[in-house]
């Protein structure tokens, strides 16, 4: 049995259910995610690529409640956490919903003490916490990311990108959450520094059952972390599918085009390397022939109309 | 790729930045040929020197740095011993020109494109203005922008970051240099723009016979790119060779410790290899190997004695000491070996010739 039908046969964590996402009103409308459904299954590692104002963010902002959707629900644990919710349920989502930010540079205040900083939003959420508790706590949120206790009493210019980034992950372990929002956690990161992190983040995975949603641009790391992957472009995932399934057997166009152009540590194939470019005309519909989601083997879901999904069933199937 | 000509060549350079009072030797004495129309990558962690060395070819060190001792000859000067602005002027951007790593930052946002090539055009080739706008939107249109009468007086707000780039780029090549740097030149950009800006600037190096530096991080746009590579680690190149011979035959720990971390190597499920330690600080002298404490299998001459290099071939060299004859014999780890496996995602097996 592949980890994906395990996968299936438990619940969702969260739901995401036709949601769109608008910035903007009236004639400056601009539609930045459109119609997109997915599920993430407790203890997975869920991808999503995109190449950048895909939508892949936004996506990931929009289930942390930063973004408004403007339609669609999003479920966490079965109940609707987007739209109107109350005080009660917004307290729950913060505490379990974590996000890790791109640039470590960029995501710290660069004003406030380690300290502070891992511990504000455990503040926020128990106000009544005694000021023991909370030294124990951001000292054991520091251990759990490989740092040392006593680095609390400084200030984030004094670490460099990688342990900036450990410090970006406590800020969200502090808060014991069961699923966390990595949106391009590494790629500010060097070569060397990437593989520390990323082994932190499976450890992590392993001792706490974390489920992360991962949001990158780049496929070569997305192989090695994710189970499934979903494929974003312009706002529509196009396609979905187990992460070994989708690199064996893409399907979709556009999912050809961003791995055609994954870098290759191999100089030789790198050479020889023809790098596509998506053009979105290259579908041909006709008038009145709508593009579809549907299921071209288990799991492997695609986007196109019914003259491509005979195509790309019959490519599967070769 | 014996007997080439040699553009631009370092010799035993030092560079050193006062820093609160402390001296950092951040360039520890590197010499490196660079070989006329060939392409050179760089490569090291933040921190290691390739950018600071690369400065020095266009004299943009930081104020609180010099050249301690040493040489970098070009075209019968010595760049080294260039001290005024009017000198510089003379090689920067004219045969020298840098194309920076973040597309957001190097432009100026309250100036038009169109002006920001004119200008390179009217200061280094001493075009009247009105021939600067037609060469500049030939230029334009050289590294891919559609429409270039329009977008010529467009501001950089309205470009995405790709099309920032070539704009970078397009400035660069605007005075034909005869050596371009591109430091980190996609770091800043997604997959797919990354793979078009590294075709162009390719393309334009052979279109104008342009020699390039790369300095990268990333091994697989090395791959891509690159004739030769040196490894940089602790202000040093620690190995120099060929892009076949350092993916495939490298010698020194250090590159064994890159190579090995790299993501498309890791099997899922299983910790990715990941180099214990920081780099050492560079404050004060580094006795032996600079990268003996990060190395398990460090030798005890490693922490001792600086190796020199030794030759591998005429084209790579290493400066370990595990090339002595006298050396016990370590094998580079079992993971490297997979590189000659690894094929392109999703079309393999495509590229047999």
């Amino acid at each position: 049995m592949s980890k994906w039908t395990e996968a299936r046969a438990r619940t969702p964590l969260v739901s995401v259910r036709n949601i769109d996402v608008t910035f903007g009103n009236g004639r400056n409308a601009f539609k930045a995610v459109d119609n997109v459904s997915f599920d993430i299954y407790r203890g997975e590692t869920f991808g999503l690529v995109g190449e950048s104002g895909s939508g892949k963010t936004t996506i990931g902002r929009a289930i942390i409640r930063i973004n408004k959707v403007s339609a669609g629900d999003i479920l966490y644990e079965g109940k609707r956490i987007s739209g109107k919710i109350d005080r009660e349920c917004d307290r729950e989502v913060i505490r379990n919903i974590q996000m890790i930010f791109q640039d470590p540079m960029a995501s710290l205040n660069e004003r406030a003490k380690i300290d502070y900083i891992i511990s504000e939003g455990l503040m926020s959420v128990n106000h009544g916490m005694s000021a023991a508790e909370r030294k124990e706590k951001v000292e054991q949120a520091l251990l759990d990311v490989g740092l040392l206790p006593e680095f609390a009493s400084r200030f984030p210019h004094e670490f460099s990108g990688g342990q900036r980034q450990r410090i970006g992950i406590a800020r969200c372990l502090v808060m014991n959450p069961s699923f966390i929002i990595a949106d391009e956690p590494i790629s500010a990161l060097d070569v060397s520094i990437r593989a520390q992190v990323l082994n932190l983040l499976s450890r992590l995975q392993q001792e706490r059952g974390l489920t992360y949603l991962f949001i990158a641009h780049d496929l070569s790391v997305m192989r090695f972390i994710t189970n499934r992957i979903a494929v974003i472009y312009k706002g529509v995932i196009v396609e979905l599918a187990e992460t070994e399934e989708l690199f064996r057997h893409p399907l979709h166009p556009y999912t050809k085009v961003l791995l055609s152009a994954v870098p290759v540590p191999n100089p030789r194939v790198e050479r020889k390397k023809k790098v596509l470019v998506y053009d979105p005309g290259c579908h041909h519909y006709s008038d009145g022939e709508r593009p579809v989601w549907a299921e071209v083997v288990p799991g492997h879901f695609v986007r196109g109309s019914e003259r491509e999904l005979d195509a790309y069933s019959e490519e599967r199937d070769k | 790729m014996e007997n080439r000509e040699i553009i631009l060549s370092v010799k035993n350079l030092n560079v050193r930045f006062s820093l609160r009072g402390k001296s950092l030797h951040a360039i520890r004495g590197v010499s490196l040929d660079v070989f006329k129309g060939e392409s050179l990558a760089i490569v090291g962690e933040s921190g290691s020197g390739k950018s600071v060395l690369t400065k020095n070819f266009i004299g943009l060190l930081d104020k609180n740095g010099r050249i301690d001792s040493g040489e970098i000859l070009y075209a019968g000067m010595d760049l080294a011993k260039f001290t005024t602005e009017k000198e510089w002027a003379k090689i920067r951007g004219k045969k020298i020109a840098m194309v920076m790593q973040d597309p957001m930052t190097s432009l100026n946002p309250l100036k038009t494109i169109g002006w920001q090539i004119s200008e390179a055009l009217i200061l280094n080739r001493g075009m009247k203005r009105a021939e600067a706008k037609a060469a500049a939107i030939d230029i334009l249109k050289d590294v891919g922008i559609n429409e270039p009468q329009r977008r010529y007086r467009q501001y950089p707000h309205e470009f995405s970051g790709g099309m920032r780039q070539r704009v970078v780029i397009a400035i660069a090549v605007a005075c034909g240099p005869e050596i371009l740097i591109c430091d980190e030149p996609t770091t800043a950009l997604d997959v797919t723009i990354q793979s078009q800006i590294l075709g162009l600037i390719k393309t334009l190096c052979r279109k104008y016979e342009m020699t390039t530096i790369y300095i990268t991080h990333d091994l697989g746009v090395v791959a891509n790119v690159a004739d030769r590579i040196a490894v940089m680690y602790a202000g040093d190149i620690v190995e120099i060779g060929t892009a076949d011979e350092v993916f495939f035959n490298p010698q020194h720990p250090y590159t064994w410790a890159l190579l090995s971390s790299l993501p498309q190597l890791g099997e899922k499920g299983k910790e990715l290899y990941s180099i214990k330690g920081t780099p050492p600080k560079l404050f004060g002298v580094i006795k032996g190997d600079a990268f003996a404490p990060r190395n398990p299998q460090a030798l005890k001459i490693d922490y001792l004695v600086r190796p020199p290099y030794f030759e591998v071939s005429p084209t790579h060299k290493a400066r370990t000491w595990l090339l002595d004859p006298r050396a016990p014999k370590i094998e580079p780890p079992e993971i490297i070996k997979r590189l000659h496996d690894l094929e392109q995602e999703g079309e393999a097996g495509e590229a047999d010739e």
